[in-house]
C-alpha cells in the first residue's frame, strides 16, 4: 500500500492511499469539526462543518470526502474558515429548537459540544421557533423534529448496516423531514426491526430512548462500533 | 436505412412540399395564444380557394419573436404575420392572395433578426418539429452517416474539442475535454444524458429547441454517444414541458422507426437506445449529480464531486452530460467543420449563445446572437429598447445564480468570461431587462425566495442560509433592517458561497451579491438609522 505525504497547517502527516483528508487528520490527532459524518457509514459531505482550504485554492472542499493527494496543502484552522463554521452552526441554533436545558441528551449531544468547542456563546439569527412534532408511536424510541439537525446519519446506519432502509428524507429546503417508510408514524413502520441503530447515532437528542429524561441520555456507541468493524474490516471482535 | 434510402426520404419529402408554405408556429408561446386553431382556421380557408395545391400550411417550432405572437411567416416573401388570431386569419388569406390586407407584417431584415445568427436555431421555425421526413430534408441525420462511416471517434472528438464549443448549461466547461474524459474512462457501459431539465424562471431556450427541433437534439446525441462509446441515453425533461416532452417521445418513435436508434444504426456497428425519463418539478435536479440520481430513481439530491460522472456516473459508469443547447451545437459544428465554428465568437467563448430574452423590451421571445455582441445591441436593437421611453436600468442574465449588470456596463461584450467579471454569470440564457422603476432590492429577494424554495435541504448552509438571507432581505425591504443587519447578509451571503454543497447554493447569493456591487445606495437607503 503506498504511501501519500501531504500537510495540515504545515504538519507533514503521511495517510494511506485512498484515505480522506479527514481520515488522515483524525490518525494524526488534527481536530477537524464534523456533524453529518459517522466512521463506517458513507460520507455525504452535508454539514459542511469540515470544509477545508486546499492549496492556493480559494474553492473550500469537505473534509470526509475529499482524497488526500500527495503534495497538497490543506489548511484546516484559517480565521476564515472558523468564522464560516460558528456562523453554520448558528444558521443550525436558529433553525429548529434546540434549548439543551430541557433535551434529553443535553451533556450528551455533539451539537451542545461542538457549539461550545467553537466558541459561540450567542446566536446572530432569530430563532425561528417552529412548532415540529414529536413521534412517540414506537413502544421503544421516540423522535423530535425539533432536535433534529438532518445529517440523515439515522437514514445511513438503517440502510447501509441494519439494511432495512426505514429511514428517509422527505420534502426540500427548509421543509425537509426525516420520515420512516412512507412519512407514516414509526410505530406503524412496517420495515422498522426496533434495532435502535438510529438512535445511537444520531448526534443530537433528536432520537431517543423513551423513558429517558433530560440530560439522562446515554449513547452507548460500542455495540455500534462493533457492528460496524465487523461490516467494513471484517473483523468480529469486541 | 442506408444513405440512399436516407438521401430518398429527403428527396421525396421536397418533392412533396407545395412550392408556398404558410408556416405557423406550433411551440408552447404561441400554441397558448391559440396557434394551433389559427392553423386550422388558415387551412380550413385555403381549402376553399384555388390556391389549395400551391400553398400549404404548416406546423413549425419557435420563430423567436414570442411577443407578436402567433406568429405565422411566408415562405416564400419571409414575411412574419403578426398576432395573427381567429379574427384576422382572413386578412392573411387575403395577402396570400395578393390583395390589400389589414394586418400587421414584419420583414425578415427587422432589428429583432439583423443581428442574430442561427445555429442552434437553424431549422427553428422552418422545419415540422413533428416530422423526421422534415428534418431529413434539410440535410438531418446526413452528417450522423457521415460520423458512422467516415469519422473515428477520436476525429470527432477531435473536432469537438477544436470548434472551442463550451457547455451551454452554464458553467461553460470545454465540451470537447468533457467528452475525451467519458472516452478515456474504461468501463463496460456508458451513458450519455441530455440535461433538459431547464428551471431558471424566465428561461426558456431548451423548451423552444426541443420544442422546434427534436431530431437535433438526437442527432447531436448519438453523435456523441459514438464519440464516447456509449450504449444508452437518457433525456433529463422537466414534467412542466408537456408539449416538449411529447414531441421528443414522437421524435425517438420515429428515429427508432427509421433505424436511427437501436442496433446497428445505419448499418454500421454502433447501437444506441434513447429513453426519457421526466423530472417531478425539482429545480435542483438540473445540477448534474441531482440529476443522475434522479434518474436512478432516487431522492434528487446533490452529492459531492469528485468523481464527476464522467468517471462514476449513473450507476457508477462513466456518464457524459450535456446541456440542450450543447447537443444542438454538435451537429453544425461537424457538417461545417471546427474551423468555421471557431471563427464565430470571442477567442475564449466559440459559436452562438441562444438567449431567452424577457422584461422590459418592446421585443420579447428566444433569439440567437455571435459571442462577443454587447448587451447593448441585444437590448436596445434586437429587444428595441424600453417601451414608453423608459430607461433601462439592468439587465439580469443567468437567473437565480446570475447576478444584474448595470445599465453603465451595457457594452460590455458578451461572454463566459465578461458577465462573470460583471458579478453575474452567462447561465443557460435568461436575460431580463429592468427598467428604472424596478427595486433592485426586490428582485434579489425574488430570486432568493426561489433558491430558498428549490434548496434540497441536504446541506446546512443553503437550506438554512438561503432562509437567512431572505429574511434579512425582506426586513431590508420593510425598512427594519440596520447597518448591522447589511453587514450579517454579506458575511452570509459569502458563507453561502464558499461552503455550500453543490452549483444551487454556490451560486445562489449572487442576485444580492451583485446587486450590492453594483446598486448599493439601494440597499443602504432602505436602511435604519442606529439610534
Amino acid at each position: 500500500m503506498s504511501v501519500k505525504t501531504f500537510s495540515i497547517d504545515g504538519q507533514i502527516i503521511s495517510a494511506k492511499e485512498g484515505q480522506t483528508i479527514l481520515e488522515a487528520a483524525r490518525d494524526a490527532g488534527i481536530f477537524i469539526p464534523t456533524l453529518c459524518h459517522f466512521t463506517g457509514l458513507t460520507n455525504v459531505g452535508a454539514c459542511r462543518l469540515c470544509v477545508v482550504e486546499i492549496g492556493n485554492s480559494p474553492k473550500l472542499q469537505p473534509a470526509c470526502t475529499t482524497k488526500v493527494i500527495e503534495g497538497m496543502e490543506v489548511k484546516v484552522n484559517t480565521e476564515r474558515l472558523k468564522e464560516y463554521r460558528k456562523l453554520i452552526l448558528e444558521l443550525l441554533f436558529a433553525e429548529r429548537n434546540h434549548q439543551c436545558s430541557v433535551c434529553v441528551a443535553n451533556g450528551n449531544c455533539e451539537l451542545q459540544n461542538l457549539a461550545i468547542k467553537l466558541g459561540i456563546d450567542h446566536v446572530r439569527f432569530e430563532f425561528r421557533y417552529q412548532n415540529y412534532p414529536v413521534d412517540i408511536s414506537h413502544e421503544l424510541f421516540g423522535i423530535d423534529h425539533n432536535r433534529c439537525i438532518l445529517c440523515t446519519r439515522c437514514v445511513r446506519v438503517c440502510d447501509e448496516i441494519e439494511g432495512a432502509h426505514t429511514w428517509d428524507v422527505a420534502f426540500r429546503g427548509a421543509n425537509a423531514i426525516v420520515i420512516t417508510d412512507m412519512n407514516q408514524p414509526w410505530g406503524e413502520s412496517e420495515s422498522c426491526t426496533s434495532c435502535g441503530k438510529c438512535v445511537l447515532v444520531c448526534p443530537t437528542g433528536a432520537l431517543f430512548k423513551r423513558g429517558v429524561s433530560v440530560a439522562e441520555l446515554q449513547k452507548d456507541k460500542s455495540h455500534l462500533e462493533f457492528l460496524i468493524q465487523a461490516k467494513v474490516k471484517k473483523q468480529w471482535i469486541r | 436505412m442506408d444513405l440512399a434510402e436516407l438521401l430518398e426520404i429527403a428527396e421525396k419529402e421536397r418533392r412533396r412540399k407545395k412550392p408556398i408554405e404558410i408556416h405557423c408556429c406550433v411551440a408552447a408561446s404561441c400554441v397558448s395564444s391559440n396557434s394551433q386553431s389559427v392553423k386550422d382556421k388558415l387551412s380550413e380557408l385555403l381549402s376553399n380557394t384555388d390556391l389549395k395545391d400551391r400553398v400549404e400550411v404548416v406546423g413549425v417550432g419557435c420563430m423567436g419573436l414570442c411577443s407578436k405572437g402567433p406568429l405565422l411567416r411566408n415562405s416564400v416573401t419571409n414575411e412574419f404575420y403578426c398576432h395573427v388570431n381567429l379574427d384576422n386569419v382572413s386578412e392573411v388569406l387575403k395577402d396570400i392572395q395578393g390583395q390589400k390586407a389589414r394586418i400587421e407584417k414584419l420583414k425578415i431584415d427587422d432589428p429583432f433578426y439583423r443581428k442574430q445568427m442561427h445555429i442552434v436555431l437553424e431549422n427553428s421555425g422552418k422545419i415540422d418539429p413533428e416530422s423526421i421526413e422534415s428534418y431529413i430534408a434539410e440535410g438531418g441525420y446526413l452528417t450522423l452517416y457521415q460520423v458512422l462511416h467516415e469519422m473515428t471517434p477520436q476525429e470527432v472528438i477531435d473536432e469537438i474539442t477544436k470548434s472551442g464549443l463550451r457547455g451551454r448549461g452554464g458553467a461553460g466547461y470545454p465540451t470537447g475535454l468533457k467528452w475525451s474524459l467519458v472516452a478515456k474512462s474504461q468501463a463496460e457501459k456508458k451513458f450519455v444524458v441530455c440535461n433538459a431539465d431547464e428551471g431558471d424562471p424566465g428561461a426558456f431556450m431548451d423548451r423552444s429547441v426541443l420544442e422546434s427541433d427534436p431530431h437535433k437534439i438526437l442527432e447531436g446525441m448519438i453523435i456523441a454517444a459514438y464519440a464516447v462509446g456509449a450504449q444508452q441515453g437518457y433525456i433529463y425533461i422537466r414534467g412542466e414541458y408537456p408539449l416538449a416532452i411529447s414531441r421528443l417521445q414522437n421524435a425517438i418513435k420515429q428515429a427508432r422507426k427509421y433505424g436511427l436508434l437501436g442496433t446497428q444504426i445505419f448499418e454500421s456497428n454502433f447501437d444506441f437506445k434513447i429513453d426519457i425519463r421526466i423530472g417531478a418539478g425539482a429545480f435542483v435536479c438540473g445540477e448534474e449529480t441531482a440529476l443522475m440520481q434522479s434518474i436512478e430513481g432516487k431522492r434528487g439530491t446533490p452529492y459531492p464531486r469528485p468523481p464527476y460522472p464522467a468517471e462514476y456516473g449513473l450507476w457508477g459508469y462513466p456518464t457524459l452530460i450535456n446541456n440542450v443547447e450543447t447537443f444542438a451545437n454538435v451537429v453544425p459544428i461537424i457538417r461545417n467543420g471546427s474551423e468555421w465554428f471557431s471563427k464565430i465568437g470571442t477567442e475564449k467563448s466559440k459559436g452562438t449563445k441562444v438567449f431567452a430574452l424577457a422584461g422590459k423590451v418592446k421585443k420579447t421571445g428566444l433569439i440567437e446572437v455571435p459571442m462577443g455582441i454587447t448587451l447593448r445591441e441585444i437590448v436596445e436593437e434586437i429587444g428595441g429598447g424600453v417601451p414608453d421611453g423608459g430607461k433601462i436600468k439592468a439587465v439580469q442574465t443567468g437567473g437565480p445564480s446570475g447576478g444584474c449588470i448595470p445599465a453603465s456596463k451595457l457594452d460590455t461584450p458578451v461572454d463566459y468570461e465578461s458577465l462573470i467579471s460583471l458579478g453575474s454569470m452567462m447561465g443557460s440564457g435568461g436575460m431580463i431587462v429592468m427598467d428604472d422603476k424596478t427595486n433592485m432590492v426586490e428582485v434579489a429577494r425574488f430570486f432568493m425566495e426561489f433558491s430558498k424554495d428549490e434548496s434540497c435541504g441536504k446541506c446546512i448552509p443553503c437550506r438554512a442560509g438561503t432562509y437567512e438571507i431572505h429574511n434579512i432581505l425582506t426586513k431590508i425591504i420593510e425598512r427594519e433592517a440596520t447597518q448591522d443587519d447589511f453587514e450579517k447578509l454579506k458575511l452570509l451571503c459569502q458563507v453561502v458561497k464558499d461552503t455550500s454543497l453543490c452549483g444551487l447554493g454556490q451560486s445562489a447569493p449572487n442576485p444580492v451579491l451583485s446587486t450590492i456591487m453594483n446598486f448599493e445606495e439601494e440597499y443602504t437607503s432602505l436602511l435604519k438609522k442606529d439610534t
